[in-house]
């Protein structure tokens, strides 16, 4: 196997425009994600990065352009190229999205179940490692509407994670969750990226967690509907050219009119 | 690809020297041999040299974990294993993670289940008391302030209870005139009495049929859809957030779909009972009697009193069915799969309620001689 290149991507965006049906909100945008980094999707509520990660990981259709996952095309991908793609990585949505009828173990073992050919007693053991991975090891048997938000929040990462996918895609995953745990999947997301190479496409607004995980950066905004800044956030922090950018990362509001 | 070469030690103990790349798709026959060799060590070290794996995953970390708990974390040693991964094995407790932290809650003894379900039905009928009582309260509300009844609500669930249900109500009555008068029209020709499978369908339509199909088809369609729709709102802790707001559920939700469900049930009996009545035209029809002679012998013999008859139980048909589909609906616990059970026991206990309260009718009409 041939050593991974550094600036080697492994999703490929380009000239997408991402919107539903004929509303476009985010027009024209190219970028790519290198492999192993960990890549964070910034924005302001409501500017586009839920609807940008439902086109990466292929739920809704682009207007226009393509996302090359691996070198495929997850625009136009069907039958078992399609299910191969889907293959390569795992997915936190936004609210969870758990199975409530299943357990956590049981939400867990479901893509184990259907993936691999392991027997039960091994699945069992890597259901409950991945949710220690998360901590939540002493809850397997818990139904999702048992647990807090948060607690499901981190199952679905547990789930997300079950087949150790190359890319995982995360819609905010620390939000509701407190500073020490944050911190704990901070380290989590970075002991995957660094010691296997997982590839991590995180949308974010926890700016301490950022700043200590983020390789690259991108920004959306829905008022100039595509990217605005691109780059190292701690570059972008001190010295974007763009006050809008900057603002976001001082946490400042809107001047106010003299 | 991976491999695994096992070497006896002079203690009788085991090295199992691993190789390549260790995830799902290359464990499953490695994890078997492995197992069967710390059992062959019995009780003797066991040392798992990873020094030529050149990936792990989680999946093969948990075939290390898996060998460690077998043979117990003192006697099985993974040694050698790239500082990457070894980070990924040194987050797990192999302990730990052997025991089931959160295991089911054992079985009740058969006694204690007999009572939960018995003490079960019985919180249940007392539920059903408290929202009959809430739901007239309401209704009494509603009369007392139509002004503030959602009347834009109600126009709505109108639209899906009634309109929308018109086809079906008219298949199936249809249908069901078709069929009673051409069934029973078969044998009483041979008597030369088709005439009088007039009275027949007139009366059974009239009195019987046109208000309880028009009441079962209400349970398939809008009784499943309250028990749906308020189950979805319960779980999605709307049904709370109305609460919280000092808004009553039952006034705010429950109320506009059981005056829809009071509105259009009548209409929609009156629609089945004509439409039933023209199905059996239609089959009286081919066995030559004449529109006018069917119409004439109907009117002869169902008068006013038939008709409300009917009329009157689908008022009452309509209540029972939007309640229970509104209760049901306000019980969902938790998880897509309850609103489907609500949805079920809708249909179900609706179905069953209409069936007993209809023989209560047919008692009460007997008595009073309707
Ligand atoms: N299913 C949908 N159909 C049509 N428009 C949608 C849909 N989902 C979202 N939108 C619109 O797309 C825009 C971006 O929404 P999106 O969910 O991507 O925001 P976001 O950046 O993820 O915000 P947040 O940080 O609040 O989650 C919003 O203006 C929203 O109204
Ligand atoms: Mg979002």
């Amino acid at each position: 196997m041939a050593a991974a290149l550094p600036d080697d991507p492994i999703i490929r965006v380009r000239d997408v425009t991402a919107g539903y049906g004929e509303t476009a909100i985010l027009e024209h945008v190219t970028f790519d994600v290198r492999r192993g980094e960990i890549f964070v999707i910034l924005g302001g509520s409501g500017s586009g990065k839920s609807t940008l990660l439902k086109h990466m990981i292929g739920l809704e259709p682009t207007l226009a352009g393509s996302i090359l996952i691996d070198g495929d095309d997850i625009v136009t991908a069907e039958g078992d190229l399609r299910q191969a793609i889907l293959r390569r990585f795992g997915v936190m949505y936004q609210s969870g999205a758990l199975f409530g009828s299943m357990t956590l173990a049981e939400n867990v073992r479901l893509p184990l179940e259907e993936y691999t050919d392991l027997d039960d007693g091994e699945i069992a053991l890597i259901a409950r490692m991945k949710l220690a991975m998360v901590g939540l090891d002493a809850y397997t048997g818990h139904l999702p509407a048992e647990v807090s938000g948060g607690m499901q929040k981190r199952a679905a990462i547990a789930r997300a994670l079950a087949l150790d996918p190359k890319i995982v895609f995360l819609d905010e995953p620390s939000a509701g969750l407190d500073p020490i745990t944050s911190a704990e999947l901070d380290a989590l997301v970075r002991r995957l990226a660094r010691g296997l190479g997982v590839t991590f496409v995180i949308v974010s607004h926890e700016l301490p967690s950022i700043f200590a995980i983020a390789d690259r950066v991108i920004m959306v905004d829905r008022a100039r509907r595509g990217i605005v800044a691109e780059g190292d956030p701690r570059e972008l922090c001190d010295s974007s050219p763009d006050p809008w950018v900057r603002r976001f990362f001082h946490r400042e509001a809107e001047p106010l009119p003299a | 690809m991976a491999t695994l070469a096992i070497s006896e030690t002079a203690d009788g103990g085991r090295v199992l020297a691993l190789a390549g790349r260790l995830d799902a798709s290359t464990i499953r026959p490695l994890w078997d041999e492995g197992r069967r060799a710390v059992a062959a060590a019995q009780g003797a070290r066991v040392v798992v040299d990873a020094a030529k794996v050149d990936y792990c995953d989680g999946a093969g970390v948990a075939m290390l974990i898996g060998l460690m708990q077998q043979g117990g974390p003192d006697r099985v040693e993974v040694a050698n294993l790239a500082p990457a991964f070894a980070a990924l094995l040194g987050q797990f407790d192999a302990e730990r993670l052997a025991r089931d932290l959160d295991p089911a809650p054992p079985r009740r003894p058969a006694v204690e289940e007999t009572g939960l379900v018995a003490a079960t039905i019985w919180a249940d009928l007392k539920r059903l008391i408290v929202f009959t009582g809430e739901t007239a309260a309401a209704l009494a509300w509603a009369v007392r302030r139509p002004d503030r009844v959602r009347w834009k609500d109600v126009w709505m669930i109108c639209e899906r209870v009634g309109v929308d249900a018109l086809p079906i109500v008219a298949l199936i009555s249809f249908l069901l005139g078709v069929i009673l008068a051409f069934e029973s029209a078969v044998p009483m020709r041979r008597f030369g009495a088709e005439l009088f499978v007039a009275d027949l369908i007139g009366i059974a339509m009239l009195r019987e049929l046109g208000a309880l199909m028009t009441a079962i088809l209400l349970a398939g369609r809008s009784g499943a859809a309250f028990a749906a729709e308020l189950g979805t709102m319960t779980v999605n802790q709307e049904v709370d957030a109305l609460t919280t707001m000092g808004l009553d559920p039952v006034r705010f939700l429950v109320t506009p779909r059981i005056i829809a469900a009071l509105l259009m049930t009548p209409l929609l009996t009156l629609f089945a009972d004509l439409v039933g009545l023209l199905g059996g035209a239609v089959t009286m029809h081919a066995f030559s009697i004449p529109f006018v002679t069917y119409i004439r012998e109907i009117n002869g013999i169902v008068d006013f009193g038939d008709f409300m008859a009917g009329f009157v139980k689908s008022f009452v048909f309509a209540v029972l069915i939007a309640g229970i589909g509104c209760l049901r609906g306000l019980q969902a616990r938790a998880g897509a799969s309850s609103v489907g059970d609500s949805a079920t026991s809708a249909v179900v206990s609706g179905i069953v309620l209409l069936v007993i309260v209809d023989g209560v009718f047919a008692v009460v009409y007997y008595l009073l001689g309707i």
